[in-house]
């Protein structure tokens, strides 16, 4: 689950990890009196949405008057914002940060995460802040400093100073860090945390680290545990598709193609749209429907496909486990008779009782739900019929 | 023949008289495991399926000596589960529950280091030697005794590879769903090693996906140590880059974990890929008669 800057901020300052003063707005008006409270020479006019790649277009603004914040509040507010990290449509600014900036120094990279391969918490630092991470690694590896956490014996003293030393921080500036890191360690072991990114974290003139940006992911399968995180979800930043999705337990993520896909098992669903690309057609969308699959989860993972206007054809592919492929197509055929779609549906089910459940299928009198032999046909039948239909 | 389990393994059920519990239970005992017991804490001296129910796994332990546990119980309690049962002395410990938090998981992993223990999953279906013990959630009827090992980070596409080995009159010697979680158990290359050294496994079928490196570690392990033909798939070409695709450990992250990756160094390493998830069987059967 993303956050908000602003929320991530809040965070923040309950951890002590300095942050500018700051005041999130949602109206000129909120801006104008935002102002006034934060004395500064400028503010930072920072939209507030849950994607990276913000000032390359227009997403944060400095302004040195409060007519300009204002103006930049006006702007932005309400507008769609389309970053590198953004689908095509962008995501919306409803609420604005302004901040009060400060004389920076130097600019440095920190972040906590999970690593996988070492199965521990990681800190990452670079001395070159502010820029992308992944590209700094890949140009001067040398950059970049990685530190392990081991679980039981938890952050150390001696790694802070190696990241202080590193970033040529002296004397006061040495407790000031390893505070910072040891919040960022408390914050993130609290609520689940499955990354937590601060870029840049800078050096001010007067001496003092600040985390001018803030950026922090949390465990979905932890959310549960923590009512504090969950009601910082921003359902606005997230798709609408994918929010309907989750009501129902469908694994659902939009994609840009005209060939909706059906599927039992995360796996089988990313197979299916390796599969509709091999075939040279597109995926509309990655959906699992899980395991137990009942008429009502077919039924609403259809309306959810079909209330996309860009697919012209839909691909089921059942793998029948535990649950028979007879019982499946019975849920397959009911959700069709209530949802009434023209798009041609191709089925194909494979597994415990396929035999009965291609019957089922083929005794239907819809003349769109076509039972498909197996997997391969099934994908070029529903690319071949996706281009008719174009 | 087979690998971790067969038809004298032992097997105890945490999370026994739940509805997950219950349900897969009546499968493994239909199926022929020598399922000898359950736990629910609570429910100790009482009898559910016709087996005696334990208050502690340790109870379950010292009553029967079983060498396999297999969990079922919901995720805010499995890394208890887990840590319950190498503590008391469970060998090979299958987790199927999905949704553990990874922090859990990750302290799991450092706690169980010096155990001994081998787990398998979390969010996994679990494994099978078949017509001999069957531990997990996987349908029992698509399987049949035979002579392909496979492995695979997905439940669906495990059975596909099963389903496929079965037409082509192959067979499996043990299937393994090592789990779709990034911080898990066994890995690809501690069930392909155990392949290598069985005696009735012919062919090794691994099925990847994007996230992690677990397969271009495997890679590199296959091309220095594996004899046996080794068939692979790999799904997520045409995931998009930062999202997470069902599983929580299918992700590319910073460039990443990507399929193209990881196809490119298990064919480096020899490994014939297959770019549909239709041809796992027949590219094995192929390579088995050449």
């Amino acid at each position: 689950m993303n956050i908000h800057e602003f929320q991530a901020k809040q965070l923040f300052r309950d951890y002590k990890i300095p942050v500018p003063e700051s005041s999130v707005v949602t109206s000129a008006e909120q801006a104008f009196t935002a102002v006034h409270a934060l004395p500064s020479d400028s503010w930072a006019v920072k939209a507030q949405v849950h994607a990276g790649g913000r000032g390359k277009v227009g997403g944060v603004k400095i302004a040195n008057t409060t007519a300009a914040v204002v103006d930049s509040v006006n702007q932005m507010l309400g507008q769609q914002l389309i970053t590198q990290q953004t689908t095509a449509a962008g995501l919306p600014i409803n609420s604005i940060l302004i901040e009060q900036t400060t004389a920076i120094k130097r600019e440095f990279y920190l972040s906590l995460i999970i690593d996988r391969h070492a199965e521990k918490l990681c800190f990452i630092a670079s001395i070159a802040g502010g820029m992308d991470i992944e590209a700094v690694a890949a140009a001067t590896p040398e950059k970049i400093i990685s530190l392990f956490i081991h679980p039981a014996a938890g952050l150390q003293a001696y790694q802070c100073r190696q990241i202080a030393f590193a970033f040529d921080l002296q004397g006061e500036q040495l407790k000031a860090l390893h505070q910072l890191m040891a919040g960022m360690m408390q914050l993130f072991l609290d609520k689940d945390a499955s990354q937590i990114e601060i870029n840049p974290l800078v050096e001010t003139e007067t001496g003092e680290l600040l985390a001018l940006d803030a950026k922090i992911n949390f465990d979905d399968n932890a959310c549960a545990l923590h009512k504090d995180i969950l009601a910082l979800r921003d359902t606005r930043q997230e798709g609408e598709k994918e929010n309907t999705a989750k009501q129902f337990d469908l694994n659902y993520i939009t994609l840009e193609g005209n060939i909706g896909c059906m599927v039992n098992g995360a796996g089988l669903a990313m197979a299916t749209m390796d599969l509709v690309k091999l075939k040279g057609g597109t995926p509309a969308n990655f959906l699992d429907v899980g395991g137990g699959t009942t008429i009502e989860k077919v039924t609403e993972a259809f309306k959810l496909i079909i209330s996309d206007k860009n697919v012209k054809a839909v691909l089921v592919n059942i793998f029948g486990g535990i649950v028979r492929c007879d019982v499946i197509a019975q849920g397959i055929l009911g959700a069709l008779a209530q949802i009434k779609t023209d798009l041609p549906v191709i089925v194909r089910l494979e597994g415990t009782h396929a035999e009965e459940g291609r019957a089922l299928l083929h005794n239907n009198v819809a003349p769109n739900i076509i039972p498909a032999e197996d997997l391969d046909h099934a994908a070029e039948q529903a690319v071949a019929l996706a281009r008719g239909a174009a | 023949m087979s690998i971790l389990i067969d038809k004298n393994t032992k097997v105890i059920c945490q999370g026994f008289t739940g509805k997950q519990g219950t349900f897969h239970a009546r499968h493994a005992l239909d199926y022929g495991t020598k399922l000898i017991a359950g736990v629910t804490p609570g429910r100790g001296g009482t009898e559910h399926l016709g087996l005696p129910v334990f208050n502690t796994v340790q109870d379950a332990y010292d009553a029967t000596q079983a060498d396999a546990s297999v969990i079922y119980v919901p995720p805010f309690f499995a890394a208890d589960a887990i840590l319950e049962a190498v503590d008391a002395g469970i060998k090979l410990i299958v987790c199927i529950t999905e949704g553990i938090p990874v922090l859990h998981m990750l302290r799991v992993k450092a706690a169980m280091q010096e155990s001994g223990a081998l787990l398998i999953g979390p969010n996994c279906p679990g494994i099978i030697t078949p017509e001999q013990c069957k531990i997990g959630i996987m349908p029992g009827n698509i399987h049949q005794a035979g002579s392909i090992g496979i492995v695979s980070r997905s439940g669906t596409l495990t059975y596909e590879a099963v389903h496929q080995t079965t037409q082509q009159g192959l067979g499996q010697s043990t299937c393994i769903g090592i789990g779709g979680d990034p911080i898990h158990g066994m890995n690809f290359i501690d069930v392909i090693s155990r392949f290598q050294a069985d005696e009735s496994t012919q062919g090794i079928i691994m099925v990847g996906e994007i996230g992690g490196s677990e397969e271009e570690e495997a890679a590199e392990y296959i091309q220095n140590h594996v004899t046996k033909p080794v068939v692979s798939y790999i799904t997520g070409l045409t995931a998009p880059a930062g999202k997470r695709m069902g599983h929580a450990g299918a992700i590319v992250t910073g460039g990443k974990g990507t399929a193209e990756g990881k196809v490119s160094a298990l064919k480096s390493a020899g490994v014939e890929v297959v770019n549909s998830p239709s041809a796992m069987g027949i590219a094995m059967k192929e390579r088995l008669l050449t």
